[in-house]
């Protein structure tokens, strides 16, 4: 074993064997997070950083869009319209509550940066728990509906929040949602990437993960193993749902502008690709496939007019190279083999 | 004293009548067959037992307890094991970790070891294969791996479904030698099979499904040598 690679475990023992340690790691996540944050949105010229900003809102997408369709095999394709509920709500929340509640935190002496950073958190909070309860709403007949049905149920409810908040005169309707506060940095863009991460990763490899995938695999043999497949499907649908809200509130408070058309099919089809592309069931390959989808549109702008026609081939050329996905093992992090490595050994000691 | 009763249970699929008021009762330690041709509801009744169907009338209870209602995962926890029709394993999984899937409710680690052990010890081949992924054994291995996977939650009842299926003839043979050792070391079991005559050899009692209905039923040298029941599923 390499020195490098035993200072990384004890470094990765430290950080998950205790409070002191979880704490230690939260904190200097967030340090060098701040860092960057400062560092890149004065290096970095705005179209690359835009690009940059859009990127780690796509991974948040993929990644908890991973969680329904490749861990536990749902296939769900309305993840904009959660992502919609998300974006509408928080940024709702900002523009109609916000100076109400800057001017209470001013009050109590969280003025300034603190008092905006604790009133985007509640916002994110508030957009990915709305989001949640949507997700509760689909993960019902998700239980009743397996395959091309389940595909059918989430796309049109994408499509319904689509067109009820298109109606609703308060979030903006056909105009659209503007004057919403630039809260997004790349801060808190960075750290949701962070969270996703972790929380999906956490979920897939403990006890839990192995009755999402065998859900997954067979939901019949899994009931009769003992698990119960509801509760397990309703439960990634509304972990999805969050992480695909708060990447809404992000976008809405980036753009400072919400419309309903970015939250069209084809944005969750986007979603979809990138899921596919990177591997169903690895949260590596869906980090990497957002990072690419998310970037390749912009280089082969050079290519004008021929760029979608481009974009199409380049996709359909993976999927016949490799059908399985990029990272498509079934592993976290496609880590499977030195983790399991690692089991036998804790095993045979 | 588990004894697992039927009374009148009924199960549609949509508009389709697949059990139309099916009685029966297991008594401890007993082996049960069901037995019938292909639609007479014999799956359909194991299905229902383990709960992955709702009865639309009747009633099951197993030691007392009322199961009608229940879900899959609460029936498990009740005692009862499943081992679905065509071997059904976790293909990308391996041997152990199919089996530890079996054990998914269980939190006791000296009982599941001891479990792993006797179905170790019942279908040695499985452990010759234990990391080998699912997906890469025989027919007749991957049936051994259900019936391994459902013993090592600790039934006190096992529903095997048709485990000689598709299975050449030596194999079944030692299958059904090991249903008889699994019972004989004090298992309850509930026997879905097609291949009647195998399955009467070793069970106590049968009943005959057909269409839904249970027509005959008794102690299984007898029905062996019923002639009916030989016309219709003896073949003979």
């Amino acid at each position: 074993m390499s020195g490098a690679r035993r200072a990384w475990m004890a470094v990765e023992r430290f950080a998950t064997a205790s409070l002191v340690g979880r704490l230690a790691a939260l904190a200097v996540t967030i340090a060098v997070l701040v860092v960057l944050d400062r560092a890149l949105s004065r290096l970095l010229n705005p179209y690359v950083f835009r690009i940059l900003m859009l990127c780690g809102i796509n991974i948040v997408l993929a990644v908890s869009l991973n969680l329904i369709n490749g861990f536990t095999g749902q296939f769900s394709i309305g993840h904009a319209g959660f992502m919609a509920i998300g974006g509408y709500a928080a940024a709702a929340m900002t523009t109609y509550w916000g100076p109400a509640a800057l001017k209470a935190f001013a009050a109590v002496g969280l003025a300034g940066g603190i008092g905006t950073s604790m009133l985007f958190v509640l916002a994110l909070l508030f957009g990915g728990l709305l989001a949640a309860a949507a997700g509760l709403l689909v993960g019902i007949p998700s239980l009743r509906l397996r395959g091309d049905y389940l595909a059918i149920v989430t796309l049109g409810f994408g499509e319904i929040i689509r067109v009820v908040i298109l109606n609703l005169d308060f979030l903006g309707g056909a105009r659209g949602f503007p004057g919403i506060p630039r809260y997004t940095n790349f801060f808190w863009v960075a750290f949701s990437g962070v969270v996703v991460v972790l929380v999906v990763r956490n979920l897939v490899s403990s006890a839990y993960g192995l009755a999402f995938r065998m859900v997954r695999d067979d939901e019949t043999a899994a009931a009769a193993m003992g698990v119960d497949t509801t509760r397990f499907k309703v439960m990634a649908f509304v972990i999805g749902a969050f992480f695909a809200g708060i990447a809404g509130a992000l976008f809405g408070h980036y753009l400072i502008y919400l419309h309903t058309n970015s939250f069209t099919f084809m944005k969750s089809f986007e979603i979809v690709i990138m899921v596919v592309l990177g591997g169903m069931g690895s949260i590596i390959g869906s980090v990497i496939a957002a990072i690419l989808l998310t970037i390749l549109p912009e280089l082969l702008r050079s290519v004008q007019q021929y760029r979608m026609v481009f974009y199409s081939a380049l996709l359909i050329v993976l999927m016949l190279t490799r059908p399985q996905g990029l990272f498509g093992s079934g592993t976290p992090f496609g880590l499977g083999r030195l983790w399991s490595k690692r089991r036998e050994v804790r095993r045979a000691a | 004293m588990p004894k697992l009763v039927l009374e009148d249970v009924h199960v549609h699929y949509g508009g389709i009548k697949a059990l139309k008021g099916i009685s029966l009762e297991i008594d401890a330690g007993e082996i049960v067959t069901l037995i019938g041709a292909n639609g007479a509801g014999k799956t359909t009744t194991l299905r229902t037992i383990s709960g992955l169907l709702r009865p639309a009338a009747g009633r099951i209870t197993f030691d007392g307890a009322d199961l009608t209602r229940l879900k899959p995962h609460e029936i498990v926890a009740q005692g009862i094991s499943h081992a679905p029709e065509g071997r059904i394993v976790f293909a990308n999984l391996t041997v152990r970790e199919n089996l530890e899937l079996g054990a998914y409710r269980r939190r006791d680690r000296d009982g599941i070891r001891r479990d792993l052990e006797r179905v170790f010890t019942l279908f040695p081949r499985l452990k010759e294969r234990y990391s080998q992924n699912a997906g890469t054994l025989s027919g007749g291995e991957q049936q051994m791996l259900a019936v391994g996977r459902a013993l090592m939650s600790s039934p006190r009842l096992l529903l095997l479904d048709e485990p000689s299926l598709g299975l050449a003839p030596i194999l079944v043979r030692d299958i059904f030698q090991t249903i008889r050792e699994i019972n004989a070391q004090g298992m309850t079991v509930l026997l879905v099979e097609q291949n009647a005559h195998m399955a009467l050899q070793i069970a106590a009692r049968g009943y005959v499904l057909e269409t839904g209905q249970v027509i005959h039923s008794g102690a299984a040298k007898e029905l062996a040598s019923d002639e009916r029941v030989k016309k219709a599923y003896l073949g003979e």
